[in-house]
């Protein structure tokens, strides 16, 4: 299933009626996106990357991909950067996001 | 079948009758014995269930939460500070709709450490969500633990109880029990099957980030499950009746027709209020007593309708609310509003002391001689 598919889960709520009792996401949270606080977004230079995996494994969500070189799902990265500080290669770099 | 049962053998025999599918516990005094015996009858093969070790009250809560939202029918048990370490989970199985049921022993709040009957422990979870009843003796233990099951689970109401009985005076007391037999009650109560439940094939997430714009409905969808609450309780009470031979209802009312003076009281001191009742009677006084079993949902109207004609109403707490008086008799002053019949509140009790027959006589006799008063202390020692 494509991460841009439509939630066909997803109901129309106008009011209490059309709420389950209680708040449960219908579908997993492949169509809730939690990354719009980000404010700082870390940018992987794959010039750099040794392809450790040690982001992967200090990324406290699952947002770095275990592809080659890792990739950062930015539907749900944060902008802890803990990954940047973590990177023994410093291959990991920032942005200010909005840039 | 009847058997002579503690209250706490009588709990974990009603868990057994409900066939509950995951049992996640922490020993305290005087609640213990509950989950002993469950872990017993687990591994001698008599219940098919999870007894699930957990290291504090807490994890054994959080362990139901997680097995109900799974769809399956859980029980714990506790008392006191086990009660109150549960606390944050106590929020949680209510605002996430699980229809767990949890015995309290009630039991008194340390310090001073104590181990012996007082309802504040579970009083001072009124607030969480929780239907609570309070039961008069081991045979009500039973039958609120298998009723209790029926009410939370159903769609329209989807709510957690937490069904509480005295330390030592039910948790440790041996009384006849009837267990009934195994088909009616498997009839009366069908397997849990939630329309909605934790299913890996398909997948959805409980409790999630709720914005302003629906946490305020499903505070609204709760306060409305306890309102259809009241009715079902009453239903279902009645339907226990017909298959069962005791029916049951959000109160009890003993003499109170005719009565002059009402006496409203809950758990164990409703027995005693009986007997104080006869007694009186036999002298020509005029007295009823109103046992309150549910305390969430409050039975407003109940109390209302039933010491509508009364002079007097007196209400005897085993637990109180420090800087304001007793919980259940702040409830009942505020179910009468509007009324000017004179009210007594009585605190008797606290911490396991013993409320005599003569003590409830001589609420009766405060009340024919003076003005209402919202604190009387029964035999402090001052």
């Amino acid at each position: 299933m494509s991460k841009n598919e439509k939630n066909k889960y997803e109901v129309e709520i106008k009011g209490a009626k059309d709420m389950p009792s209680m708040p449960a996401s219908l579908g997993s949270m492949k169509y809730n996106k939690t990354a719009s606080w980000r404010s700082i977004k870390p940018v992987i230079i794959t010039e750099k990357c040794k392809n450790c995996m040690i982001c992967w494994k200090f990324c406290p969500e699952p947002a770095i991909l275990p592809t080659t070189p890792p990739t950062i799902d930015y539907d749900y990265c944060k902008g802890c950067g803990i990954c940047v500080v973590e990177c023994p290669f410093d291959a990991i770099k920032t942005e200010k996001e909005g840039k | 079948m009847k058997k002579v049962l503690t209250g706490n053998f009588t709990a974990a025999y009603a868990a057994t009758a409900a066939k509950v599918d995951v049992i996640a516990a922490y020993p305290i005094t005087p609640q213990t014995t509950i989950v002993e015996l469950l872990s017993e009858i687990v591994a001698d093969g008599k219940l098919d269930a999870d007894f699930v070790k957990v290291e504090s009250e807490h994890s054994a809560l959080a362990a139901c939460i997680g097995a109900q939202a799974a769809g399956a029918r859980t029980f714990t048990a506790t008392s006191a500070q086990g009660l109150a370490l549960m606390h944050e989970m106590i929020h949680w199985a209510a605002r996430g709709r699980l229809p767990i049921v949890l015995a309290n022993v009630n039991r008194a709040m340390a310090p001073g450490w104590s181990i012996w009957a007082d309802a504040t422990d579970s009083v001072a979870q009124r607030d969480t969500g929780w239907m609570q009843v309070y039961c008069e003796n081991n045979q009500e233990v039973f039958d609120t633990i298998l009723m209790s099951y029926k009410i939370g689970e159903r769609e329209d109401i989807l709510l957690p109880t937490l069904v509480n009985l005295d330390a030592f005076f039910l948790s440790h007391t041996s009384q006849v029990v009837d267990l009934y037999d195994e088909k009616t009650i498997d009839s009366f109560l069908p397997k849990y099957n939630p329309k909605i439940k934790l299913d890996e094939k398909s997948p959805c997430s409980f409790g999630a980030l709720t914005a302003p714009d629906h946490y305020y409905e499903f505070s609204y969808k709760i306060q409305k499950a306890h309102e259809s609450a009241t009715q079902v309780i009453k239903e279902v009470g009645k339907e226990f009746g017909k298959t069962f031979g005791r029916e049951y209802g959000l109160v009890d009312a003993y003499k109170c027709d005719d009565a002059d003076y009402i006496l409203i009281n809950y758990s164990t001191i409703a027995g005693t209020a009986k007997d104080a009742v006869d007694r009186m009677r036999d002298k020509g006084i005029k007295v009823g007593t109103l046992k309150v079993r549910y305390f969430r949902p409050f039975p407003y109207e109940e109390i209302k309708s039933t010491v509508s004609n009364a002079k007097k109403i007196g209400v005897i707490d085993r637990a109180v609310s420090y800087g304001q008086e007793g919980p259940f008799f702040n409830e009942t002053k505020a179910s009468l509003y509007g009324k000017t019949t004179p009210m007594y509140g009585f605190l008797a009790g606290l911490g396991g002391r013993d409320v005599s027959i003569k003590d409830i006589e001589s609420m009766v006799d405060y009340m024919k001689t003076n003005d209402p008063e919202n604190k009387i202390w029964i035999g402090v020692k001052e």
